[in-house]
C-alpha cells in the first residue's frame, strides 16, 4: 500500500472511533449537566457542574455498593482460582473413565444459563439462610464460574509435559507436592485468564445480585443503579453520573491493562 | 494412559500405620481425586441439584413462599402452551439471540478485515470498539437510555428538527425490541472482532499470494481463502454471541423493564416477573425448562451445523 493510501485510512479509522464513542460523550454531557439546565444532550455544558455526581453518590449509596464490589469480587475471584486449579490437576493428569465422566458433567454446566434454575436456586439459597449475606451471593459466583475456570486450567495443564511431573517424581514428590510446587507456578499466564474473565463478569454481574442482595447496606454498584434508577428516574443527570462512576473502574482498569484484557477474555470465547 | 506409572511411586511418610485399603487408594492416586470434591459438591449442590427440583417445581402450583403445594401433572406446561404472551416474548427472544448475533457477527468480521489492514490508529480503534464489553451491560443499557428516552433523548432532539412532537421509542413494541438488539450488538461486537482478527492473523500469507498467481481477484480471494478459514472464528462467535442473546437480561431490565407489559420481555425477563412478580412460581419454573431446552437445543445444532464447513489450515 501506498504511503499516502495509509495516510488517508485515518479518516475511516477516525470515524469508527466517534461513532462508537458517542454514547460515552452523551453519558459525559448528561451527567454534568445542571437539572434546570433544559438544552440538548448534545450540548456540552460550558460550566463545571459536580452536583449530579454528589447527589448520586449519596442517594445510590455508592461507597457502600463499591465497598460490597470489592469484598464480592476478591473474595469469589480467589476460590474460583483455588478450587478451579487443584480441581483441574486430577481431571487432568488422571485421565481414568471417572474422571473423564466428571469432567463431562462441569463441562456441560457451561450451557446452563443460571437463571433457568432460578425459582429453586432461590428457594435453596433462602433455607440455607444465604439471602442477603456476602457469602451466599459469593457461593454462588463461585459455583457458577467453577465450569469455566476447570475447562480452562484442564487444558492448559494438559499442555505442560509429563515428564516434568516424573522428574519431580524422582526427586522425590510427592502427587502435591508435585502440584504445588511443580504445576502451580506454571498456571500463572492462565490464573491471569481466569482472573480478568471472571472478575469483569462478577464486578458486572446484575442478575445474581439483584436477586440475592436486596438489602440497601449490601447492594453491588449495579444494584444499587438499577433501584437508584427505579426511584429517581426523572433525575436523568443523577443517573448518568452514578453510571458514570459505576462504569468507571473497570474503563481504568481496562485502559491500563487493555492486552490482558483483550486476551484474557477472548482466551475463555476461543476455548468456550 | 501413563497415570499408573507416574503416580506409583510411594509416599514414605504416610506408608506406616495405616490400612490396606488406604494405602492402595493413595498409591493408586485416587487421594488426589480429593482435590476436586470441593468444585464438586458445589456444583452438585448448586448447579445440578436445583436443575432436578426446578423440574420438580414445574409439575405444582407452588407460589415460591407457600410451604404447601399440589402437583398439577402437565398443567404448567399446558398453560405455557396456551399462553398468548409467549409466542412473542419466544419471537423477542430469538430476535435477541439470532438477531444479535448475526449483526455482530457481519460488523465485527468488517472491523477485523479493515483492523487487519494496514491502517492509521489501529490499535485505538480496537480500544474503542472494544470498551463496551468490559462494562456492566446493565450500565450500557442506562447509557442508551439516554438517547432513545422519550422526554429529552438524544435522538429525539434530532427527530424534533423535522417534526413537531418526539416518538416514544422504547415505548412502541415495534421498534424497543431492535432498540435492544441494537444496544446489545454495540456493546458486544467486540468480541467478534476480536476473534475474527485472531483467526485472520493465524491465515498463512503465502496462500493469499498463491490465489493471486491463479488469477484470483479480491472477492475470489476472500471467498475462497479468508472466509473457509475463518470458520472456527466464525463457530466460535456464533455461539456464543448466540447464547448471549438468548440469556439477555440486563439492557432489557435497564431500557423497557420488558414493558410495555410484556412487549420486549425474553425468557430470562419473564422468569424474573413471574417469580418476583407474580409469586407464580411453578409456572416460572416451567419457563426455565423451556429456556434450558431451546438454548442447548440452538447451542447443540449450531455447534453442529458450523462444524459441517470448517476446514483445517
Amino acid at each position: 500500500m501506498k504511503l499516502s493510501g495509509k495516510k488517508l485510512t485515518v479518516i475511516p479509522s477516525l470515524a469508527i472511533c466517534l461513532v462508537h464513542i458517542l454514547p460515552f460523550y452523551i453519558l459525559v454531557t448528561t451527567s454534568f449537566k445542571a437539572m434546570d439546565d433544559l438544552s440538548s444532550k448534545w450540548i456540552m455544558p460550558g460550566y463545571l457542574y459536580l452536583d449530579n455526581f454528589i447527589n448520586a453518590w449519596e442517594h445510590a449509596r455508592l461507597a457502600t455498593a463499591f465497598k460490597n464490589n470489592i469484598i464480592v469480587a476478591l473474595v469469589a475471584i480467589t476460590f474460583i482460582v483455588i478450587l478451579g486449579s487443584i480441581a483441574a490437576y486430577p481431571l487432568s493428569r488422571r485421565q481414568t473413565r471417572w474422571n473423564k465422566f466428571v469432567y463431562m458433567l462441569f463441562v456441560s454446566a457451561l450451557i446452563v444459563p443460571p437463571l433457568t434454575s432460578l425459582v429453586p436456586l432461590y428457594k435453596f439459597v433462602v433455607d440455607l439462610g444465604g439471602m442477603n449475606r456476602y457469602w451466599g451471593i459469593i457461593l454462588l459466583h463461585v459455583t457458577f464460574h467453577l465450569p469455566m475456570t476447570i475447562f480452562l486450567y484442564t487444558g492448559f495443564i494438559g499442555t505442560i509435559p509429563r515428564e516434568l511431573d516424573e522428574s519431580a517424581m524422582i526427586d522425590g514428590a510427592g502427587q502435591f507436592g508435585l502440584f504445588y510446587r511443580i504445576i502451580l507456578p506454571l498456571l500463572m499466564p492462565i490464573t491471569a485468564t481466569v482472573i480478568i474473565l471472571h472478575g469483569v463478569s462478577i464486578w458486572n454481574d446484575f442478575q445474581f445480585s439483584l436477586f440475592f442482595l436486596q438489602k440497601p447496606e449490601l447492594r453491588t454498584v449495579t444494584v444499587a443503579l438499577s433501584s437508584f434508577f427505579a426511584e429517581d428516574s426523572n433525575m436523568i443527570g443523577w443517573v448518568a453520573a452514578g453510571s458514570f462512576m459505576g462504569a468507571l473502574p473497570m474503563t481504568v482498569l481496562y485502559l491500563f491493562l487493555q492486552r490482558y484484557f483483550i486476551t484474557g477474555l477472548s482466551a475463555g470465547a476461543v476455548k468456550g | 494412559m501413563a497415570e499408573t506409572n507416574t503416580l506409583s511411586v510411594p509416599d514414605s511418610r504416610t506408608k506406616r500405620s495405616i490400612s490396606g485399603y488406604t494405602k492402595r487408594f493413595i498409591r493408586k492416586g485416587t487421594m488426589l481425586n480429593l482435590l476436586y470434591l470441593p468444585a464438586l459438591i458445589l456444583f452438585i449442590v448448586f448447579i445440578f441439584y436445583p436443575f432436578l427440583k426446578g423440574i420438580q417445581i414445574s409439575f405444582t402450583n407452588w407460589n415460591g413462599y407457600n410451604q404447601d403445594y399440589k402437583w398439577v401433572g402437565f398443567r404448567n406446561y399446558a398453560r405455557l402452551a396456551n399462553d398468548p404472551d409467549i409466542g412473542k416474548i419466544i419471537r423477542n427472544t430469538v430476535i435477541y439471540g439470532v438477531g444479535s448475533s448475526i449483526f455482530q457477527n457481519i460488523i465485527g468480521l468488517l472491523y477485523a478485515l479493515y483492523l487487519n489492514m494496514n491502517i492509521r490508529i489501529r490499535g485505538l480503534v480496537r480500544t474503542i470498539i472494544y470498551l463496551p464489553v468490559i462494562i456492566s451491560s446493565l450500565i450500557m443499557g442506562y447509557i442508551w437510555y439516554f438517547f432513545f428516552q422519550y422526554q429529552g433523548g438524544a435522538i429525539n432532539d434530532i427527530l424534533l428538527l423535522f417534526q413537531d412532537k418526539p416518538v416514544n421509542l422504547l415505548g412502541d413494541p415495534n421498534i424497543n425490541v431492535w432498540i435492544i438488539t441494537f444496544v446489545n450488538t454495540y456493546q458486544y461486537l467486540g468480541i467478534a472482532m476480536v476473534l475474527f482478527l485472531a483467526g485472520l492473523q493465524t491465515i498463512p500469507k503465502d496462500y493469499y499470494e498463491a490465489a493471486t498467481i491463479d488469477g484470483a481477484g479480491p472477492f475470489s480471494r476472500f471467498a475462497h481463502v479468508t472466509w473457509p478459514l475463518l470458520a472456527p472464528a466464525f463457530t466460535v462467535s456464533m455461539v456464543l454471541n448466540l447464547i448471549g442473546g438468548l440469556k439477555l437480561f440486563d439492557v432489557i431490565a435497564a431500557l423497557t423493564n420488558s414493558g410495555p407489559g410484556y412487549a420486549s420481555a425474553s425468557l430470562s425477563t419473564l422468569i424474573y416477573l413471574l417469580y418476583f412478580g407474580r409469586e407464580d412460581a411453578g409456572y416460572a419454573a416451567t419457563v426455565g425448562i423451556l429456556m434450558f431446552v431451546m438454548i442447548s437445543a440452538v447451542s447443540m445444532i449450531s455447534l453442529i451445523f458450523l462444524r459441517r464447513r470448517e476446514v483445517s489450515a
